[in-house]
Order: structure tokens, then sequence, then C-alpha cells
């Protein structure tokens, strides 16, 4: 019996060492025949939103390997599928990617399998909240900024230069103030945002990232958001209600995603976005595999489909975002354009500070508040306390 | 088995008007004849299992959980029975969600109440044929659209472009809407972010909730209570204070119960319509998020069951039930 045991427990630990190796496949074998992807709404099109944006039918044509695509609102939510299994692959942002990495979710990608690898962008090709110990767990897939949108009849020809707008009262350049004309995302993470522009206007506070803050800094990112609080009229926390509110509430700024401004402009709204002196957070997603993953073979050939197709501007087009893949846009391969990429952010890269997720230990500093505590107290700051 | 056979065991001349058994259903309807508790068994296993284990099971994992804490340094919970979360209910950012949420709920009942009756009382008592199928109609039919577009929708109606501010306005009487908004609390930068703009979304969804159990009260007060009423001499306030209000308390309460627990319960209006600030189902859905902090979540959804635990026994002490 004690042999038995012993024979179970060598035959476990063989088995968890060597899982990670086993995972990483050396050569693609024959396609599957299907593949399953969890995936930000809007991310995956075959045509059936608007007929122009199609980036599946190619890659199932061309592999025969069908995409099933299961949305996900959150990035709890994905890492729950993730986590329930029975997918290959998942579209991950940064305040999902270590999570999965950390809970061994994913698995790292042979980068040799994947040809287009070398186009990817090189200020992307390590970024940290892929990349853990030098290992790839994955590959980039778009990345966009959180950018300050205004209303251009209200700003005239004295467009905002600072995040001060929604920061503190003052008067516009339409001579009213805006007091319960801005808005804020109502999502903890934009404590972040105060912390950049603390950053920039209170450098004696000594923050290093908008993400890593101790108690004090933390403290004062607030009492800014408490200020905030008295100008805003309502938090957004859904993109089609934000565009709603600039069209029918007078909003004059807030900070936003490009594909809001996209969409607005395109409706005639008079709109225009900027990238403050401060800087900007942003978002930036990575396909992953999953550690399980049942169909391997074409899981690395949707990866190379990701780079090498008209995925990247089309989607960039779409969404508002910005190719992973600088050659996208400008080699006509998709609907983007150079000045579509620069609209959309993609030469400020170096201003953009990423999500990720606040934990205690952190990297700059002894101690950071962690995320759990952003958001019971975002809830206060919102309930005016 | 012969019939001699069962002569010689049995004394008893009934014995022989047994008939012989015919296979499994015989049997079982034998068991089940013998044993009335087996068949009460196999019926109520399967409703009783569902109960207590996905109903009752999944409330008793909430309760549970809200008695963990998350551990302020790593952010882990602390699988330890401690009173600490509800502790944390008492801060004062979270009492005022919890006062919100009351509020507004008391609030909103009270509106429905206000509003339903007269329609509820029409309805019932003068609406006639196809008026009264078209009363029905009239309360059911926003049941029977998307909740969301109709959430959706009154966020249009109340904006500041919207079309309440394009028709005061034309009516010259912007400075009576101005004025409410710049009513302190209540008021705000505009109808559909203020607290007035949820008032009136919520009670909007929830009226016919109130109206139908309201009516159907209505409809049990016997006519001749009220002739009875009125040949004593009591004018149409006291017959209404004494007679028909007392009678159709019973629905009154139960339609208060309805939107008492749905404002309450609810966290899709407040993100689209007021201003931002949160309600009970909010913070619980932010709170069980990337946040993590499943304690303090289950504890504040504990709140609303001792809430309306609390409202059913006072209902209950006011004779609510009795005529039920």
């Amino acid at each position: 019996m004690r042999q038995l045991k012993l024979m179970g427990t060598t035959a476990l630990v063989a088995f968890t060492a060597l899982s990670p190796a086993l995972a990483q496949i050396a050569e693609l074998g024959a396609p599957e025949g299907q593949v399953n992807i969890v995936a930000w709404p809007g991310y995956i099109e075959r045509g059936q939103t608007m007929e122009a944006f199609d980036w599946v039918t190619s890659y199932e044509q061309a592999t025969g390997c069908m995409v099933n695509i299961k949305t996900a609102n959150t990035s709890d939510e994905m890492v729950a599928l993730m986590n329930e299994g029975g997918f290959d692959l998942v579209t991950a942002s940064g305040d999902a990617s270590l999570r999965l990495v950390a809970g061994r979710r994913v698995q790292p990608v042979n980068l040799s399998l994947i040809p287009s690898w070398n186009t990817v962008d090189p200020r992307l090709q390590n970024a940290p909240w892929y990349v853990v110990d030098g290992v790839h767990y994955g590959v980039p897939y778009q990345w966009g900024p959180n950018v300050l949108m205004y209303n251009t009849e209200v700003f005239g020809d004295q467009p905002p230069t600072s995040w001060n707008v929604v920061f503190e009262e003052m008067t516009l350049p339409d001579g009213q103030s805006n007091r319960g004309r801005v808005q804020a995302y109502d999502g903890p993470i934009h404590v972040a945002d105060a912390a950049q522009y603390l950053m920039y206007h209170r450098p004696e506070l000594g923050i290093v990232s908008p993400y890593e803050l101790n108690q004090e800094q933390y403290d004062a990112a607030l009492d800014l958001l408490r200020v905030q609080r008295t100008l805003t009229a309502r938090y957004w926390h859904d993109a089609f209600i934000q565009m709603d509110d600039f069209r029918n509430e007078g909003m004059a700024a807030s900070g936003t995603w490009p594909f809001q401004v996209n969409l607005l402009q395109a409706d005639g709204v008079p709109v225009a976005s900027v990238i403050p002196v401060e800087g900007a957070t942003g978002w930036a997603d990575t396909t992953m595999m999953h550690v399980d993953a049942e169909n391997p073979n074409c899981a690395y050939l949707w990866m190379e489909h990701t780079l090498a197709s008209n995925l990247q501007a089309d989607l960039s087009v779409w969404f508002g975002a910005n190719p992973v893949v600088p050659a996208a846009c400008t080699d006509g391969r998709g609907m983007q354009t150079a000045e579509g990429c620069t609209r959309n952010g993609f030469d400020d890269f170096e201003r953009i500070r990423f999500w990720t997720t606040p934990v205690t230990r952190c990297e700059s500093q002894d101690e950071c508040v962690p995320y759990y505590r952003w958001v019971s107290d975002y809830i206060g700051v919102i309930g005016g306390r | 088995m012969s019939l001699a056979a069962i002569d010689s065991t049995s004394p008893t001349p009934q014995a022989t008007a047994i008939l012989p058994q015919r296979g499994i259903g015989d049997r079982l309807s034998a068991l089940f004849w013998r044993r009335p508790e087996i068949l009460l068994v196999v019926l109520l296993i399967l409703p009783l299992g569902w109960l207590t284990v996905v109903y009752l099971g999944s409330l008793a994992a909430l309760l549970l959980q809200s008695f963990y804490s998350i551990d302020e340094f790593s952010g882990l919970i602390v699988r330890e029975f401690t009173l600490r979360t509800y502790l944390e209910l008492l801060r004062p950012a979270n009492m005022d969600i919890i006062i919100r949420t009351v509020t507004m709920a008391a609030a909103v009942t009270l509106g429905a109440a206000v509003i339903g009756f007269p329609i509820a009382y029409y309805a019932a008592r003068y609406a006639r044929g196809s008026w009264k199928a078209l009363f029905y109609l009239g309360v059911m039919l926003p049941l029977w659209s998307s909740y969301l577009v109709k959430v959706y929708a009154w966020k249009l109606i109340l904006a500041r472009e919207g079309i309440i501010t394009w028709a005061t306005d034309l009516i010259g009487a912007s400075a009576v809407l101005n004025g409410i908004l710049a009513l302190p609390v209540i008021g705000g930068n505009s109808l559909s972010t203020s607290y007035i703009g949820t008032w009136l979304v919520f009670l909007y969804v929830w009226l016919p909730f109130m109206i139908l159990p309201m009516q159907a009260a209505l409809e049990r007060v016997p006519q001749s209570m009220l002739e009875a009423s009125a040949d004593l001499g009591a004018s149409r306030l006291q017959t209404f204070r004494t007679v028909v209000f007392p009678l159709a308390m019973p629905g009154i309460i139960a339609g208060s119960i309805f939107t008492f627990s749905l404002t309450m319960g609810d966290y899709i209006i407040p993100q689209i319509v007021g201003s931002s600030r949160r309600f009970i189902g909010q913070a619980v859905y932010q709170l069980q998020g990337t946040a993590g902090n499943i304690p303090l979540a289950a504890a504040f959804a504990v709140v609303p069951i001792i809430i309306m635990l609390i409202y059913l026994t006072i209902a209950r002490r006011k004779g609510a039930f009795d005529a039920l």
C-alpha cells in the first residue's frame, strides 16, 4: 500500500514537473477542424455585424478550422471561463493576463511556430503583462489608449491640453463652468488616472507607476477624485450610454476610448480627442493559449492569422484601437491608414501606462494599496464620501 | 396461490376477496396503499431536493461567505468565522449605500401605492367589458417589452436635451423644472442624472406589480358592504376609510412587497439613470468581481434579506396575511 502511494506521488511529481514542457508543442500537426476562443465583444468579427468587417472567413477557408467564439464582458468572466476549461484561446487584458499565468491556466507559446512573430511591434515583444521570466505566454492582439474626448463647440479653438478639465473646477472656453459637464469612468481602475495626473502635477509624492501607490499617494489620488465627484453628473460605465450623454446631456469633456470618439464623429457629433500632457492610461490585450488546449494546431494557426492577415488593420478601424503589427497601419492589408493609427494614438505608446491589477506586493515600493481597496474606496468616493 | 391455501391460513372470510397480484404495478400500488408515507417521499423528493440543495444551499453558502473576511495585507479570503465583515457594513460609505437603497425602495413603494390605487380602484369597480380588458392590457403591456429597452428609453426622455426639457421650454415652464432640479440631494444636473429620475424609472418599471394585487383585492370587496355602509349613513370618505381601504390592505401589502424588494435588488436602473451613486445590488456586483471581496459582497447581499424579513414580520403583525 505504502509502495503504491509512493508510486502515485512520484508519478504525480513527474507529471506536474513535466507538464509545462509537454504542453508546448514543437511542431505543427494537422489542423483539428475547430478552435474555441474567449473574446471581448466585437473583437472577432465574421462580417455579421457589418459586412466589411470580417477577419474570420479567410482563416476558416485557409485552415479548415471553424472558429467558435464565446464573448465575455469583464476580465473576471474571462478568467472564470478559462478556469472552467474547454477553450483554446483568450484575448486577455492586462488585468487578467498575469492572473492567468499565475494560476497556470495558460501555456508558453513556441514563437518559432508563428512565422509573423518578427513583424510584431518591438515595443510589445517583451511587454511585462504577458512575458514572465523571459517566457512568452501568448502573442499581442491589440492595444489602445484612454483618451480625453471633448466637445469642439464648447472648446472652440482652445482644445484642452491637460486632464485638469475633468479633475478641477474651471471655466471652459465657452464661458461656463465645467461643473456637471464632465464625466469619468466608473471602474475603480480610474484611480490610476488620478494618480497619473498627480505624477505630473505633484512630483513630490514620488509616484513611479499609477498602479503602484502607497497609502499617502493613494490618499492624494482619492482626494483628487473627491473634487472630481463634485464636477461629475454621472460616471460612465457603458460605451453607448456615454455616447448618448455626449449627444443629449451636453457633456463637454471626459476620459474615453477612441471607439466612442470614432463612432460619435462618424455620426456628426462635434467631438475630438487628445492625449493630454500628463499622458494617458491604456489597455493592451494578448492572445493566450489554454494549458489544456484541445486544438493546439488550429490555435497556433489562429495566432499566426491574427498577426499576418487583414485582422490587425480592420480590427483597429472597427474598435478604434492600434495594431500590434506596425506594418498594418501602412501596407494596405486592411482598411487602416497611417492617419488612422495616429488618430488612435499609435505614436503615443511611450506616454501610455497600460492597465495592470494593483497588488499589495508591488515592484516599485514596499507595500501598495491592493485592488480590492480601490474598489471599496472608489464606491465611497462616487457616493460622496 | 390457491383459494384453499388462503382459506387455510386466514380465518376471515373477506380474505377470499383479494385477487392474486398481477405484477410490479400491483405490488407498487399495494405498497403505496399500505405505507402512504413512501408515496409522499417519492413525490416530494425532487422538489424538496431542489429546494434544499439548490435554493437553500446557495443561500447557506452565501451566509457562510459573509462570515469570512478578507486579509488586509494579501487580499486573500480568510476562511475563519468572524463578524468583521459585518462591522465593515457600518462604515459611513457602506451605510450610505444601504440607507440610499432602502430610502429609494420606500419612496418607490409609496409612489406606486399612491399612483396605483386610483387606477386599480377604477379598473376593479367601474371599468366594464372592453374597458376592463383595456385596463388589464394597459397595466400589463409594459411587462411585455424588454426591461432594458424601457430603461434606455427613459434615459432619453429624461435627458437634458430630451423631450421633457423640450416640452417645458415650449410651455415656458423651464423655471419650474430648473427649480425642481436645484433642490438639494434629490436634484441634479438633469432629470436623468438625479434621484428624481431614478425614482421615476423605478416607479414606471415596478408599477404593474403594485396595481395587479391591489386590483385583485379591490375586486373582492363585496358590493353589499358598500351598500350597507351607505345605508348606515356613512359618507363616501367614511366608507373608503373604514370599509374599502382596510379590505384592500392585503393587496396593497402584497404589492408593496413586490415593489420594495424589486427596487432593493435592482442594479441596472441606477447604473443607467442616476448620479452613479451606488445601490446595494451594484455594490455586490462590483465587490465580487476583480476585487474578489466576496465576504463583503455576501454581507451586503444579506442586508436586503434581513430588511425583507423585518418588513414581512411587521406586515404579519398588522394582519396583512390574514386574508390570504
